[in-house]
């Protein structure tokens, strides 16, 4: 059974700032769908420069929501050099606690901030997105060569990005970019 | 709040009538059968009579029941008894989908001189039967293989894969924890030399189990003490328990109908409605042949533990092969050893129904979870908002 406190639960089922934000000031995506969670954080400033909203999404289990629900709460009003100082200890302690086993959460939660941060001040966003972790090997980069060589099968994205050459866990990932390469690259034509 | 309980293969509520059987010893009628009082003495009738109602259930002689502690219990005694009784054989063979009671068991005994085949399976999570076949050896001392599992309810080809052991001279157990009282069942002419089953997962209560050990077989008891259960398994008889147990043993065989029957049925229109509902769903293992009480069902582009979290809010209970709820990073073995994407792995939900399942809750279950995934999903970065997953990640 969970050992959950009631805050995580109510950010949990009750989950605050769902969403993407468009034109982000800093945005970021951290872990994979083969892993197990992963999130999306994205950030805008207000005219004081200030973070005036924080949206998140989130694959995981209730205490990889509650804690990307809590950080976005976390950081609104606070100025970026502010919202640096967030620690994932901080986001844990913002919800009453986490089971040790489910720290790993605002660990996330504290990888996707950073991140964020980091793209704010100019990185590129696609951070972390692996979805060949064998390789490591990126939505971003096997769109890219899915497009530029006109690639139809897995087989052939792993030829040309190593991505799905080991455990193979990713397969269906890839074959949905192709889908969606393809079907985007059909209506531009 | 009403709780739906559909994780019947995880436990079982205890039938009323199994309770009224157990009564009187947990009350007035203490004693011990051993005693050569009358007051203990006029009690093991009633452990005779609950073998019987066991030996029936699965095919056997009374005789060849041994009342344990639990299923653990019962896997451990026969693949230890084996493993005694043929001292000089050191290989072991299973499958990689075996519930812990037997896979940690085996693993232990591979980090003690023993080796240790685990027959893999298919992606409906089907025994390899050629790998089976080559898996035995001159040196192989014991088959241990489930006869259906706990989280797909795929059912083995237990008695065939007996057969080919047996022409080898070598012993097979069967873990039959889940199937018992689910599938028709012949220990006798099933060509197994041992059998475990459970009671809790019968409508008895927790804390009582059976070996089937066939006649003949060579056996090394576990437990030394007494001279109990014809000295295979000392111990003072748990008599209130067994009691239990031979009731429930009579029930499940007058209800296997209804289990095959009516049960199968609203599991099935429990997996059709969400598949023709809730789209990117999978069932997972060999719907040909499975126990007729259990759906694996991934929900792809969302998490099992938040799955469950979420169901946990309207009383429904299930579990789930996730992760998360393995208590390591890795989704389960089983998952693993069909080969199922970790992305599918961990949005797995089992549902195991019981004869108490009503249509009523099935459809309850399934107006929830159309919510419960579309709630999971609109929070997904997999997933769009135009309900059609999100590539490239």
């Amino acid at each position: 059974m969970w050992d959950y406190t009631d805050k995580v639960r109510d950010h949990f089922l009750h989950p605050r700032n769902v969403g993407d934000l468009e034109n982000p000031d800093g945005m970021a995506e951290v872990g994979s769908m083969a892993c197990g969670d992963a999130l999306r954080f994205t950030f805008k400033l207000d005219e004081t420069g200030r973070i005036g909203d924080a949206r998140f999404k989130t694959f995981g289990c209730a205490s990889a929501i509650a804690s990307a629900s809590a950080l976005t709460e976390m950081v609104k009003g606070l100025t970026v050099e502010e919202a640096e100082k967030i620690t994932n200890r901080d986001i844990a302690a913002y919800l009453g606690g986490l089971p040790d086993a489910k720290m790993h959460c605002s660990v996330m939660g504290r990888q996707a901030l950073e991140a964020a941060i980091a793209n704010y001040r100019g990185a590129p966003a696609e951070t972390a997105a692996l979805v060949c972790e064998c390789f490591n090997v990126t939505g971003r980069e096997i769109e890219q060569a899915v497009s530029e060589n006109n690639l139809t099968t897995v087989e052939e994205v792993t030829n040309f990005t190593k991505a799905g050459g080991g455990c193979g866990t990713c397969h269906e990932i890839i074959r949905g970019i192709i889908d969606r390469v393809r079907s985007e690259n059909e209506v531009t034509e | 709040m009403n709780v739906v309980y559909l994780d019947n293969n995880a436990t079982t509520r205890i039938a009323p009538e199994v309770l009224d059987a157990m009564m009187p010893y947990l009350t007035g009628d203490y004693g011990n059968p051993s005693s050569m009082h009358s007051f203990g003495g006029r009690v093991a009738p009633v452990v005779e009579e609950a073998r019987g109602h066991a030996a029936r259930l699965i095919g056997a002689s009374p005789d060849e029941i041994i009342f344990t502690s639990c299923g653990t219990e019962s896997d451990n005694t026969a693949i230890r008894s084996a493993l005694a009784v043929n001292p000089d054989k050191r290989h072991i063979v299973t499958s990689r989908v075996e519930h812990p009671a037997v896979r940690e068991l085996c693993l232990f005994l591979a980090r003690n001189d023993y080796r240790v085949t685990e027959v893999p399976v298919d992606s409906k999570g089907r025994l390899d039967m050629d790998a089976y076949r080559e898996s035995l050896t001159d040196d192989t001392a014991l088959v241990t293989l489930m006869w259906a599992n706990n989280e797909t309810g795929v059912i083995f080809p237990v008695e065939e894969a007996a057969g080919i052991a047996r022409e080898r001279g070598i012993p097979v157990h069967t873990d039959a924890v889940q199937a018992v009282g689910k599938v028709p069942m012949d220990a006798d002419s099933s060509g197994v030399d041992m059998l475990s089953l459970s009671g809790h997962k019968l409508h008895a209560p927790k804390g009582i189990g059976v070996l089937y050990v066939r006649k003949g077989t060579r056996f090394a008891p576990f437990l030394i003490g007494g001279h109990q259960e014809s000295e295979r398994r000392a111990g003072t008889e748990n008599v209130p328990y067994i009691a239990g147990l031979g009731k429930a043993c009579e029930l499940a065989l007058e209800h296997l109908p209804d289990m095959n029957g009516r049960v199968r049925r609203l599991r099935d229109k429990l997996e059709q409605e969400i598949t023709a509902r809730i789209p990117h769903v999978k069932i997972n293992g060999d719907t040909e042949n499975r126990l007729p009480n259990t759906a694996n069902i991934s929900f792809e582009y969302v998490e099992g533990e938040s799955i469950l979290l979420m169901m946990n809010e309207y009383g429904i209970c299930a579990s789930s092969g996730s992760a998360c709820t393995s208590g390591s990073l890795q989704p389960s073995h089983v998952m693993l050893a069909m080969g199922v994407p970790f992305t599918m792995a961990h949005g797995s939900i089992r549902f195991s129904l019981s004869i108490y399942s009503e249509e009523a809750e099935i459809d309850f279950v399934v107006d929830k979870l159309v919510d419960i995934i579309t709630t999971l999903r609109a929070m997904s970065p997999f997933w769009n908002n135009d309900s059609r997953p999100a590539a490239g990640r």
